[in-house]
């Protein structure tokens, strides 16, 4: 099957007083019509960059595309003039955003702002548009939608805002969705029933989507990949049972330790992934999760690691780690057993003991995002 | 909406009879008498002594109120103590020269301040930004008299494009509308520039580009619906803001207006002119208000006027 969508070594940086930020630094991957893909990672790991670099809706400046390429159905977004991006944004590739509170227009109807897109792509005049649009609504669920077209977003609930968001991104039949973060800003029953409206929806209108979270739990039942993302990089990519079952990178692993479990004694610990991400003005030399890998070697601090297939695994999974990599320290690992070398981790305590007090506070004040959870 | 505009508009009534409790008691407090002013040629103390009988200046200051009161409801508000003229003639002849004056800075100050802060928001930190930010510290810094007397000097006296002061044609109304507009002007640049800005940061606009909307839409249809609310109510406070500062202006180029009618009746205690112009401001001020809170909730659908 032909890609839909194929990215190849992105590179998006922000020009910033302090110096330039490399937000995603190499970024590799493709999607086929039709899949679904997860993206996940800390926050500032470069996953929504991504997601707005795909749309080229970076702000410039200071942000900018410095390289690689985007081909969606066969032409380079990154090529094309701006009346083109135009014509795909909204109409081929649709956006869902974090915030439903705050990526609504307060001062336009609902309606308003769903037929915007419809009579701009689609060329349907205002009647049609508002028809459709009505059709829409009832689409993702909005009780007596007709009436409530003509409302304005701040009569609507945060999951109705979200669900209008969904008829928003429909609106035009596009090839891809891309959800930022859609369901975070959303209590947790509303999260379920927002991810299965999209889960069903994408399906039934065949239209693939990259689902975009810093939670494990939202992308497990939700796609087919699973692609990891650190530091700017992507370092893990498998199926999503795959990824679960048998994970090859020592950062889904932490990941996955600091999920809490059910079936677990309630007085054990949390395990969390000690330290901070990686500075990406100057990220580390060799592996970017090297300072914070209880598991690390010698070669870890000094080579980058390529992103590459794992052996014992299922062929289209890889991983960008020396240890799981062939001939590695970590292929027979057992990764829910062996924490990996105790002298690492005291050293990795120690070294977070000793960072300025700036930085300490920074972690203390919650800058460091919470470790994901289900 | 008509209900809260009935209220808003009955509420005029009690405001309007404070103002005329006030304005009436400081009046009466203020030392001096309408005819004292003459100090060459004071009044035998005879003659003024008439003259508070005849216009009943004489009796307690209760009464004159009651009397006023009962007049000013019937749009009698006496004649002059200074001109004998009936004061609705004299303000019937200002009022039509001061609201020429005030419309056209009003409209000169939006025409500029609009364009000039929404292109320093889009093109900001750029020259064009650098040289609003000038023009409105110039503006709102700069006492308007100040500004008169160097654009007089370099206009009228200097270049001899035009007249000194004076009311007629066009040419005597650019100084003064000019001078008159530019405060308002230099507020409303940066209220327009900062609103513009905080809009365009917002996750909608984001949502807008999404969408594949093109920049101008985006910023028409997006922003600026946004941007405009807060400047929307601030030409409320402006348009008052114009017609205090026609004050000075029209006393500056000896227009014939109502301001300047205001403070020569202050200067000569003509207490009747005094009333009645205090009263017009008020009501001025107030429908201008009013209007600013109905466009309000007009624009901005988050507010209810009912409550």
């Amino acid at each position: 099957m032909p890609e839909l969508l194929e990215v190849k070594d992105l590179k998006t940086q922000f020009f910033t007083r302090d110096g330039v930020v490399k937000a995603v630094d190499g970024v590799s991957f493709q999607l086929a019509a039709g899949e679904t893909l997860g993206i996940v990672g800390e926050s500032g790991c470069g996953k929504s960059v991504t997601a707005l670099s795909l749309m080229r809706l970076i702000p410039q400046p200071p942000g900018k595309i410095v390289a690689g390429s985007i081909v969606f159905d066969g032409q380079d977004i990154l090529k094309m003039d701006d009346d083109d991006v135009r014509a795909i944004r909204g109409n081929n590739i649709a956006m869902i955003f974090q915030d439903p509170m705050t990526s609504l227009n307060p001062v336009l109807t609902i309606s308003r702002q769903i037929a915007e897109a419809l009579e701009l792509h689609l060329k349907m005049d205002r009647a049609e548009a508002k028809k459709r649009t009505i059709e829409l609504l009832e689409l993702v669920n909005i009780p007596s939608a007709k009436k409530r077209a003509d409302d304005y977003p701040h009569q609507f609930s945060g999951g109705m805002r979200q669900r209008v968001m969904i008829a928003m991104a429909l609106s035009c039949n596009p090839k891809l969705i891309l959800a930022d973060e859609p369901t975070t800003a959303l209590d947790v029953t509303i999260q379920a029933q927002i991810l299965d409206l999209l889960k069903n929806l994408a399906r039934e209108f065949r239209t693939a989507f990259i689902l975009i979270t810093h939670d494990l739990g939202v992308v497990a039942g939700m796609t087919q990949r699973i692609h990891v993302m650190y530091g700017g990089q992507i370092v893990e990519k498998a199926d999503t049972g795959e990824l679960f079952a048998n994970p090859k990178m020592p950062y889904t692993w932490g990941l996955l330790r600091s999920i809490p479990r059910l079936d677990e004694a309630r007085k054990a610990k949390l395990l969390p992934i000690e330290g901070l991400p990686p500075d990406l003005i100057a990220p580390p030399p060799g592996c970017r999760f090297e300072p914070r890998c209880q598991y690390r070697h010698e070669i870890c601090s000094q080579q980058v690691p390529e992103l590459k297939h794992i052996p014992n695994s299922k062929p289209d999974h890889e991983a960008r780690c020396f240890g799981t990599q062939e001939g590695g320290w970590l292929v027979n690992t057992d990764w829910r057993h062996d924490v990996g070398s105790l002298e690492q981790l005291e050293a990795i305590k120690a070294e977070i003991a000793d960072l300025p007090l700036e930085a300490k506070r920074a972690e203390a004040s919650g800058d460091t995002p919470p470790p994901p959870s289900v | 909406m008509l209900q809260y505009t009935i209220r808003r508009l009955l509420l005029i009534i009690p405001t309007m009879f404070f103002v005329a409790l006030i304005t009436f008691g400081l009046t009466r407090a203020a030392p001096g008498s309408p005819f004292d002013r003459n100090e060459n040629r004071p009044l035998p103390q005879a003659t003024i002594d008439r003259l508070n009988r005849l216009y009943g200046i004489d009796r307690p200051v209760t009464e004159q109120f009651a009397l006023f009161l009962g007049n000013a409801l019937r749009f009698d508000f006496g004649s002059s103590l200074v001109k004998d003229r009936q004061v609705t003639d004299i303000i019937g002849q200002g009022l039509p020269v001061t609201a020429q004056l005030g419309v056209q800075a009003l409209i000169l100050s939006l025409a500029i301040s609009l364009p000039l802060g929404v292109i320093s928001a889009l093109k900001q930190n750029s020259m064009v930004d650098y040289g609003s930010l000038f023009f409105a510290t110039v503006g709102y810094t700069i006492p308007p008299f100040v500004i008169a007397i160097v654009l007089i000097f370099i206009f009228a006296v200097d270049l001899r494009l035009l007249p000194i002061v004076g009311w007629g044609d066009i040419k005597h109304m650019i100084l003064p509308t000019v001078v008159l507009a530019l405060g308002p002007a230099a507020f409303i640049t940066r209220i327009t520039r900062a609103s513009m800005l905080e809009a365009i940061r917002q996750d909608y606009v984001r949502t807008a580009r999404s969408k594949g909307l093109r920049e101008q839409v985006v910023i028409v249809s997006h922003v600026m619906k946004n941007a405009m609310i807060p400047v929307a109510t601030i030409i409320g406070p402006a348009t008052a803001g114009l017609i205090t500062g026609s004050f000075i202006i029209e006393t500056l180029f000896s227009v014939p207006g109502i301001g300047r009618l205001y403070v020569l009746s202050i200067n000569q205690s003509d207490y009747p002119v005094i009333m009645a112009t205090t009263l017009l401001y008020a009501f001025f001020i107030m429908v201008a208000n009013i209007s600013v809170d109905i466009v309000y909730g007009i624009l901005d659908p988050r507010i209810k006027l009912a409550h």
